[in-house]
């Protein structure tokens, strides 16, 4: 039971990350690229760190893979910001 | 299923190295060089030896990517041309690596198989104080390392910081941050240090029975500093400071005490007695992780350019 749901998740999971992958190199400009790798990578990380979690022996790994997602998150969320500001002002520049 | 795993892991690395060689555009290269550090240090674990992929991870990814990124936004700031120019041949630097990749591959082959944990570690251990077998060699059997390594860090930052402008020597170190009140950067500055700084201690602590010590510790604290200096929520400290002075000198003091301690009971340079042993390193690496932390960060803020004028 626990194994098939981590099958499931982390094929859930790795559907997220292809889709952001070809998202991120085909998609035209920065913004759009930048939604493309943080909300479906982000997403693809979630379902992965959940069917990993099944795996986890005990609650404590659990929690710290939880932990890591958020961190990554956090990190992901702040970075696409400060990229795409960066974006922004180049743009306007022009 | 893991040989698989193994292979596309192999792939991707040399993949990622041969890109950072001879790719072109010197961001470029940083970016391939980071990853490349990041696939070394699932590498590691995928060998078992945790302790160096996370230093692999913190110091060669992380820190020696930062460094290289400020160094190169240096160059761009003051108008340099960064970039080599693509048709020249650099001999110099490619006979350099073949050389020291030709020496690697001739080490691999003439060096003996390895049995871990050697049977003379093992025979030793018990002595060592500490269980983590990596923290034993570092910190006890082969203390020499470690305590020149924590003095290495200490004269590139002496070096760089003898680089200042005389006018600048009293300024801040590094350049005034500019960030949005209440932005984003501001935010992630007050969410992210409190969780960091919890990392950064565990690992440090956690080095004398488990995968951790004082670099890989250290490294996470600075990147901690860091960021909050980014997000201008710490203000660098001045070269004259002395209690930042003090910080930077301490791990190599401590240490350089307790090895000269061992040499006037008797019991030889550098060598913790097993009934001290265990406090010893204890104290060595809380002092080591301090001074690794902030020289470590000063050394990716730079010398002081004279940006504030308060």
């Amino acid at each position: 039971m626990a194994d098939f749901a981590t099958y499931l998740f982390t094929g859930v999971g790795l559907f997220f990350f292809v889709a952001g992958s070809v998202g991120f190199l085909r998609f035209p400009d920065v913004f759009s690229r930048l939604h493309a790798l943080t909300k479906a990578d982000n997403l693809g990380l979630g379902f992965i760190t959940l069917g990993t979690a099944f795996q986890a022996e005990a609650w404590r790994d659990a929690a710290l893979l939880a932990l890591i997602w958020g961190l990554v998150l956090l990190a992901a969320g702040t970075v696409s910001q400060l990229i795409s500001r960066d974006a922004l002002r180049e743009r306007d520049e022009k | 299923m893991t040989l698989i795993f193994d292979a596309m892991l192999c792939a991707l690395t040399l993949g990622v190295a041969l890109a950072t060689v001879l790719g072109c555009g010197v961001f470029r290269t940083i970016v391939f060089f980071v990853v490349y550090g990041l696939l070394l240090s699932v590498a590691w674990v995928r060998l078992d030896a945790v302790d160096v992929a996370l230093a692999e991870a913190a110091i060669g990814a992380g820190l020696t990517g930062v460094l290289f990124l400020a160094a190169f936004g240096k160059l761009t700031r003051i108008g340099v041309e960064a970039e080599p120019s693509p048709k020249r041949f650099h001999l110099p630097a490619a006979l350099g690596c073949i050389g020291l990749s030709g020496a690697m591959a001739w080490a691999w082959f003439a060096l003996p198989e390895p049995h871990r944990p050697t049977p003379d570690l093992s025979d030793a251990l018990p002595r060592a104080g500490v269980e983590n077998p990596v923290t034993a060699v570092l910190l006890n059997f082969r203390a020499w390392d470690t305590l020149l390594e924590g003095t290495v860090l200490l004269a590139a930052l002496i070096g760089l910081w003898i680089l200042t402008r005389d006018e600048d020597w009293h300024h801040r170190l590094g350049r005034l941050q500019h960030v949005r009140s209440g932005g984003v950067m501001e935010s992630f500055g007050r969410l992210l240090p409190p969780v960091g700084t919890l990392v950064g201690v565990y690992l440090i602590y956690i080095g004398a029975d488990q995968p951790g010590g004082a670099f890989q510790g250290g490294t996470v604290l600075a990147a901690v500093g860091l960021i909050a200096a980014l997000a201008g929520l710490l203000r660098p400290p001045r070269i004259t400071e002395c209690s930042w002075r003090m910080a930077l000198v301490a791990g190599p003091l401590v240490f350089l005490g307790a090895g000269v301690a061992g040499e006037v009971f008797g019991v030889g340079f550098l060598t913790l007695p097993g009934s001290i042993a265990e406090g010893a390193i204890f104290i060595i690496e809380v002092a080591l992780g301090l001074s690794i932390a902030v020289t470590l960060a000063l050394l990716v803020i730079g010398p002081p350019e004279g940006g504030d004028s308060e």
